[in-house]
């Protein structure tokens, strides 16, 4: 290097003319890093027919007006058609006025069979692989209610076994909601029927509910969801079964698509015990209202003072 | 107004030509840190495509690295104010000239931050639904919300009394004290107030009792008030190897008493917490357990919180002996202290927070090589940022790059 070069290097106010090799030098620099940054990049190819302007701009589930919203369910059926080639019916069923849900589960009825878990996946569009589930059936010896020594992953050939109680848990739908309170885009509320949901379109995907939730009842999409075609529930709706995407929060939303026209949750019709209670708590003369005041019912981890409303009660 | 413009222009691009300018090993460090950056963009784009499944987390542990570095930055960043402090609060002579270095290095820490908190999300394209008014921020009711804020805004601090400093070096102009301080002092409320926000973060939540105590705001200042400090007392040490810039040995000492405190205190409050668990020992004690003695059979965090419990009680001892009043002793304690408060804060806070699950499940937790690298990649950018910050600034701060004569006259 000749003593005019170096001294162009080491004397930070000379950004005069560059000689011709200094120049050579830096383009040498420039040029592989730019490749270098190419090949990093690369891998995002994959990701080029994956992204939707329309999905990217679209505004909040409650500042959508109904015209925009018919939109964006079109959007949603046509996607759901492309990817499956089901014609789905996406629905935005909203709360009905004097309704507030409230779910019983009788402990002493339940043999822990599972069938809710995947009468849930069925009716809720969950992915299959890995399979998200909803509903966690504890095995719990009997004599105790910490949750520590339940068994999460029994697989037994028969059930009941003796000696234990089967405890299933799932989205308390709190009066309080932790999950709620922590987003920090607002992208998951309470509805006026009780039901905390979830605007899928909306998650950013920080799992800070997940984090905050004392049931452990909320579930994120870590890869795309995988469905077989013919398992498509084609009865949809925006805030609860839609096939969700890679990289958002869901949970169970007491199958409002179906509750909120007077059916029952898919989890309480397949059930064989009849363990569970589902209904209107705001009606006096529904089943659950009379359970909520005759049985001794009691909702799990009360001192987190989040209001469940799922109540557990043991009947013999 | 217009020359006042062209002169800053200038500036910046006299500061982008100075950061490509440099001896062989300066070269060799940036392609260092520029390869590792590259392969953690690499590594980041897989998982864009792919998912979070990349990663070691599952819905047991669904926080994981990326948490805890992100804690672990946001302390390193608010520790800048132990400089900041006794510089404006009490005219300390020794800290006055390595002050914005601490400030610059505040920057990189928040950058990095944020960044571990971008690779986190899911959706990260979304980004958009966390901006203010364009949005929808749920403000003040979410904790995470106050600290994209209080991060944000302590950087724009950090930034503005950087620059404004640097600038009016570079101008030879003394600097306006209402052009800065107002925002020194700011300033440093903010940097408590980081560390604050992050540790509410974990602290508001009920149903994880790990996080729930309200010690953990005190224990995350007191113990990022020693690892920040120990990083700048190591940083100083390679600048004045590397540049002409003297800096004297009072200054890393002035911040050995710091730390000192800072240490102490953090221990003072560790046992506390540790004290109140175990010997409560109610069921609440499941994750304390899990973290420094295993939970029925599963003990992966056992042996590093013992070496972090090793690391800082060493530190302890070396800050308070007389021995490190030498540099090679004080240089251990601080190497200690960073490598030891990065395992406590940082996977020893946020993994067995999850551990066991709110159900009773226990599911352990390892990152995968995919979201390692992506936190190196993080980290080398961070130090890439602080280099090249760090390369810009020295020559104004000695007086070597200043505005040309023709320019200040015209």
């Amino acid at each position: 290097m000749s003593e005019e070069n170096k001294e162009n290097n080491d004397n930070p106010l000379n950004t005069g003319p560059i000689s011709r090799r200094d120049f050579l030098k830096r383009g040498a620099v420039l040029t592989s890093g730019i490749t270098a940054m190419v090949a990093a990049l690369s891998p995002l190819k994959q990701l080029e027919d994956t992204f939707d302007m329309e999905e990217f701009v679209q505004k909040h589930y409650k500042e959508l007006t109904p015209k925009e919203m018919e939109g964006v369910l079109k959007r949603i059926a046509k996607k759901v058609e492309k990817k499956y080639g089901t014609t789905p019916n996406v629905q935005d069923i909203k709360p009905q006025e004097g309704v507030e849900f409230s779910y019983a589960l009788n402990l002493s009825r339940c043999i822990g069979c599972r069938r809710c878990v995947h009468a849930c996946v069925d009716e809720n569009n969950q992915s299959r692989s890995p399979e998200v589930q909803y509903i966690r059936v504890l095995k719990m010896p009997q004599g105790t209610m910490d949750m520590e020594k339940g068994d999460h992953h029994y697989n037994v050939k028969k059930v009941p076994e003796e000696g234990h109680f089967y405890m299933p848990v799932q989205c308390h739908q709190c009066e309080k909601p932790p999950c709620v309170k922590v987003c920090p885009v607002e992208a998951t509320w309470q509805e006026p029927d009780g039901i905390t949901v979830i605007d899928y379109d909306w998650c950013i995907g920080c799992r800070y509910c997940e984090a905050a939730c004392p049931y452990w009842a909320r579930r994120f999409n870590f890869s795309e969801p995988s469905i077989p075609k013919e398992k498509i529930n084609p009865n949809m709706n925006y805030l609860s079964n839609r096939p969700r995407s890679k990289g958002v929060m869901e949970k169970c939303h007491f199958c409002l698509q179906r509750t909120r026209e007077g059916k029952l949750p898919a989890c309480l019709e397949v059930c064989p015990t009849g363990s569970r209670t589902f209904g209107n708590i705001l009606d006096p003369e529904s089943e659950i209202s009379y359970i909520l005041k005759n049985k001794r019912v009691f909702v799990l981890k009360e001192e987190a003072g989040t209001l469940p409303r799922f109540f557990y009660y043991f009947d013999k | 107004m217009a020359k006042a413009l062209l002169n800053y222009i200038s500036f910046l691009c006299r500061c982008v030509a100075i950061s490509f300018k440099g001896s062989t090993r300066f070269y060799a460090w940036m392609t260092f840190l520029t390869v590792l950056t590259l392969i953690g963009l690499n590594a980041y784009c897989k998982q864009l495509v792919h998912g979070l499944h990349m990663t070691g987390m599952t819905d047991q542990v669904s926080w994981g690295a990326y948490i805890a570095n992100f804690t672990y930055l946001v302390g390193m960043a608010a520790a800048a104010v132990m400089l900041v402090i006794p510089v404006y609060l009490y005219k300390n002579k020794e800290l006055e000239d390595v002050v914005i270095i601490g400030e610059l290095f505040a920057i990189a820490a928040i950058i990095m931050a944020l960044l571990f908190v971008v690779v986190d999300l899911g959706r990260p394209d979304r980004f958009w639904h966390l901006i203010p008014f364009i949005g929808k921020f749920n403000w003040p009711i979410s904790m995470l919300s106050w600290d994209v804020v209080v991060l944000n805004i302590y950087l724009l601090l950090n930034m503005h009394v950087c620059g404004y400093l640097l600038y009016m070096r570079y101008l030879r102009r003394k600097p306006t004290k209402a052009f800065y301080l107002p925002f020194v002092f700011i300033s440093i409320i903010w940097a408590v107030s980081i560390h604050t926000v992050t540790a509410f973060l974990f602290a508001g939540l009920g149903g994880r009792p790990f996080w729930n105590t309200a010690i953990l705001g005190p224990r995350f200042i007191a113990s990022a008030f020693v690892s920040g400090p120990a990083f700048i007392v190591l940083s100083l040490q390679f600048i004045r190897r590397f540049s002409d810039y003297k800096i004297a040995d009072q200054a890393l000492f002035t911040l050995r008493k710091l730390m000192q405190v800072a240490m102490l205190i953090s221990f003072f409050l560790f046992l506390n917490e540790f004290f109140v668990e175990l010997y409560t020992d109610s069921l609440h004690v499941a994750s304390m357990q899990y973290l420094f003695f295993g939970l029925h059979g599963h003990n992966a965090l056992v042996p590093w919180i013992w070496t972090a419990i090793a690391f800082n009680f060493t530190a302890l001892i070396l800050f308070v002996l007389p021995a490190s009043r030498s540099i090679k002793w004080l240089n251990l304690a601080c190497i200690l202290s960073v490598v030891g408060i990065w395992i406590e804060k940082g996977m020893g806070l946020i993994i067995p927070g999850f551990i066991p699950t709110p159900l009773g499940e226990i599911v352990e937790y390892t990152p995968s090589w995919n979201e390692i690298l992506i936190c190196v990649g993080i980290w080398a950018f961070g130090f890439l940022i602080y280099t090249i910050l760090l390369k810009t600034s020295i020559p104004v701060l000695l007086g070597k790059l200043h505005i040309k004569h023709k320019e200040a006259k015209k």
